[in-house]
């Protein structure tokens, strides 16, 4: 097949596919804007979104419903996007930012916070996506180093692998250190860590938005560079030092987004993992069509999981972490039943 | 070198293979029970109320129920002990025949999501049944390890190229995400975190005589079995295409196995809670001293993990007196840079 008229045919079934997807995603986004504790109709909504609703309309529709949305679709993005880029880097189609440990680092840090700062609401939403940040980075060095071998440079498994134990081994840390905590912090945690989007007003959607903006071009800016990882690495050692510089950079680039994430949304995990890998069955695997399309996707699901969690049960919400790890879990364990390596 | 020492270059038979240390073996047992009852008795005697060991065996042999240090000794500190020695060994050794009969390095009952699997089962108990007594709790938290083995191993095996080190330890951390995941959605609606963070933190604090009464027969029977199926272990260790061509039947070998693990975890975690790392690292050394029969390895890993958990325990309630360190953290804390050890020794560069 003539490569040229393949890839228009890939770019031509991109587009497509992204746009079937902005459409569900405004459908979602309706359906959760009607959907809460108390009821809203689809037309109360839209005559509140024109500007002509009632005070009380008003307040549950822009300071309560609107901000948890937003935050919704920026932290599904984030996390699908950080999911792309590390199976990309560690060529491990089921790594995830949840897997690899990097959600846990971060989600340390928080606590300790947390912990140590016993007034948290002098915590501003801003700091928080900091704070997770060095958490991230930390355990993102830590698997890095243990990954990495001098003469074999990193393995696809032993990254996996150590961001298996530092994961299991900073989940330990976590409990003991939550059980220090007073009934009121530990709740707070407990829904945290469990995944709730809980930083449901605009200053935690300012907090997080620009740390979007700024990586999701950035990672499709080095999307075409993912596609050399995914040659494999004897293919890839002609390009030499270069290759290293560019792995620590998407790297890099994986752990803010998903750090940030973390930070305002607590642990989801299997978010970064199903968004690409649906990305993949619809548009093929080069990451330029991959990366945008999960980040999609992560979104939406998110939004979906953040919905139904809310809706489910009358008087009691299930965390999104919670609703997507109940989905994600089995898809998961499915593809790895038929995955060959 | 004995005569059963794998000799290099020369085509041995799967018999010869099968390297093992027996003297050192029974040396390191013997010793091990010793340095474990002196282990308990040190258990027993530190604490934020030190208690002279001359009184601690006073309180053994001719108990005083006036004797205020007699009755701590018998009611907190003793089961405390016992128990930790019991969960240790059965962690480890539930770890040794997991990574037995996979033949993976990092099998063990934390990472592959059994733990995870018998705290759910502890989290809808705890929530649909509250106040129910531990001796239904074990039962669910065996069935509960139950479902994360079948889950974890069945798909697992499902899978083309078989059980990788990867592959399981993935398969292991997605059924502990999503069963975590659950048990937290669960603790969050009924209101029961708390709680269940404070049994998941795992530790032999509260542990009681009534507990130690019925976690001790599971736990002995099934450490028996685990000795009974040694042999077998050791054949299925070789490989399963030696051990069909042995005569052996591997499906029933895995079977009893699995059920011995089951029992093992769901006592363990129903007790004490989620205490991660033990059954990975104590059967790696165990093998390093006394060879990979599992004959011997069995016992070995059953007196070091005994010694670990108990050694543990102790210290973390020396370390900052009268504020306890819990177990699972501190071991967790020697666990996870012995477990990258381990990638980077015995995980090659691709599977």
């Amino acid at each position: 097949m003539n490569p040229v008229l393949f890839n228009r045919k890939r770019t031509v079934r991109t587009t497509i596919t992204i746009a079937a997807l902005i459409v569900i995603a405004f459908i979602v986004l309706l359906l959760s804007m009607n959907t809460g504790f108390t009821k809203m109709s689809p037309l109360e909504v839209l005559r509140t979104l024109f500007g002509g609703g009632t005070p009380r309309d008003e307040l549950i529709l822009f300071e309560f419903r609107l901000p948890r949305i937003v935050i919704a679709l920026l932290v599904g993005t984030g996390l699908a996007i950080a999911g792309a880029i590390l199976q990309g880097v560690s060529r491990n189609a089921l790594a995830d930012p949840g897997i690899l440990g990097i959600n846990s680092g971060a989600g340390l840090a928080v606590v300790l916070f947390v912990v140590t700062n016993p007034m948290r609401e002098s915590a501003s939403p801003m700091f928080m996506p900091f704070l997770a940040l060095v958490g991230g980075f930390a355990a993102a060095a830590i698997i890095y180093l243990m990954a990495y071998k001098k003469d074999k440079g990193i393995s696809s498994s032993r990254l996996v692998l150590s961001g298996i134990a530092l994961a299991a081994g900073i989940n330990a840390l976590m409990i003991v250190l939550t059980l220090q905590l007073d009934p009121n912090e530990f709740n707070f945690i407990a829904t945290w860590q469990a995944g709730s989007i809980w930083g449901s007003s605009w200053k935690f959607v300012l907090a997080l938005l620009p740390w979007i903006v700024i990586l999701l071009p950035a990672a499709l800016w080095k999307a075409r560079q993912l596609n050399v990882f995914s040659l494999g690495d004897d293919t890839a050692t002609g390009l030499g030092s270069y290759l290293n510089k560019q792995r620590l950079l998407l790297l890099i680039i994986a752990v803010a987004l998903s750090a940030s994430c973390v930070a305002v949304s607590g642990g989801i995990g299997f978010i970064g993992l199903l968004g690409p890998h649906i990305a993949r069955r619809l548009v093929g695997p080069r990451y330029e069509h991959v990366i945008p399309v999960s980040a999609l996707i992560g979104a939406v699901l998110l939004l979906i999981a953040d919905m139904v969690g809310r809706t489910l049960m009358e008087n009691a919400e299930i965390p999104a972490g919670v609703m997507v790890a109940i989905i994600g879990g089995p898809y998961f364990l499915y593809l790895l039943a038929r995955s060959r390596t | 070198m004995t005569r059963s020492t794998f000799v290099k270059g020369r085509q041995t038979s799967p018999k010869e293979e099968i390297w093992s240390r027996p003297y050192a073996a029974l040396l390191i047992i013997i010793g091990g029970l010793v340095l474990l009852l002196a282990g308990l008795a040190f258990s027993v005697a530190k604490g934020s109320r030190q208690i002279p060991l001359d009184v601690v065996w006073q309180a053994l042999v001719a108990f005083n129920p006036a004797n205020q240090d007699h009755q701590v000794i018998w009611e907190l500190r003793l089961p405390r002990a016992i128990a930790g020695a019991l969960v240790g060994a059965a962690f480890a050794v539930a770890g040794a025949l997991m990574q037995g009969m996979t033949r993976n390095p990092l099998a063990d009952p934390g990472l592959l999501g059994v733990n995870a699997g018998a705290g759910f089962m502890l989290a809808l108990c705890f929530a649909f049944f509250p106040g129910m007594g531990f001796n239904q709790l074990i039962m669910f938290s065996f069935i509960g390890a139950a479902v994360s083995v079948v889950l974890v191993y069945g798909i697992g095996s499902i899978a083309k190229g078989g059980l990788t080190p990867v592959r399981l330890a993935l398969a292991g951390s997605a059924v502990a995400a999503m069963l975590v995941a659950l048990s937290e959605g669960i603790a969050l609606y009924f209101r029961i975190s708390q709680d269940l963070a404070f049994w998941y933190a795992g530790g032999v604090a509260g542990v009681t005589w009534a507990q130690v009464d019925i976690l001790w027969p599971w736990i002995a029977g099934a450490l028996i079995g685990a000795l009974l199926l040694s042999r077998s272990i050791t054949i299925l260790s070789l490989g399963d295409d030696v051990a069909s061509g042995l005569g052996q039947r591997t499906s029933l070998v895995r079977l009893a196995a699995v059920l011995v693990v089951m029992v093992l975890a769901g006592a363990s975690v129903s007790t004490v809670g989620a205490i991660g790392f033990i059954g990975l690292m104590i059967p790696h050394a165990a093998r390093a001293l006394v060879g990979v029969d599992y004959k011997w390895v069995i016992p070995t890993s059953a007196i070091l993990g005994a010694l670990l958990l108990v050694f543990a325990d102790t210290f973390g309630r020396l370390l900052n007196p009268p504020t306890e360190q819990p177990v699972s953290a501190l071991i967790a804390l020697i666990g996870v840079p012995y477990f990258f050890y381990v990638i980077r020794k015995k995980v090659g560069d691709n599977f």
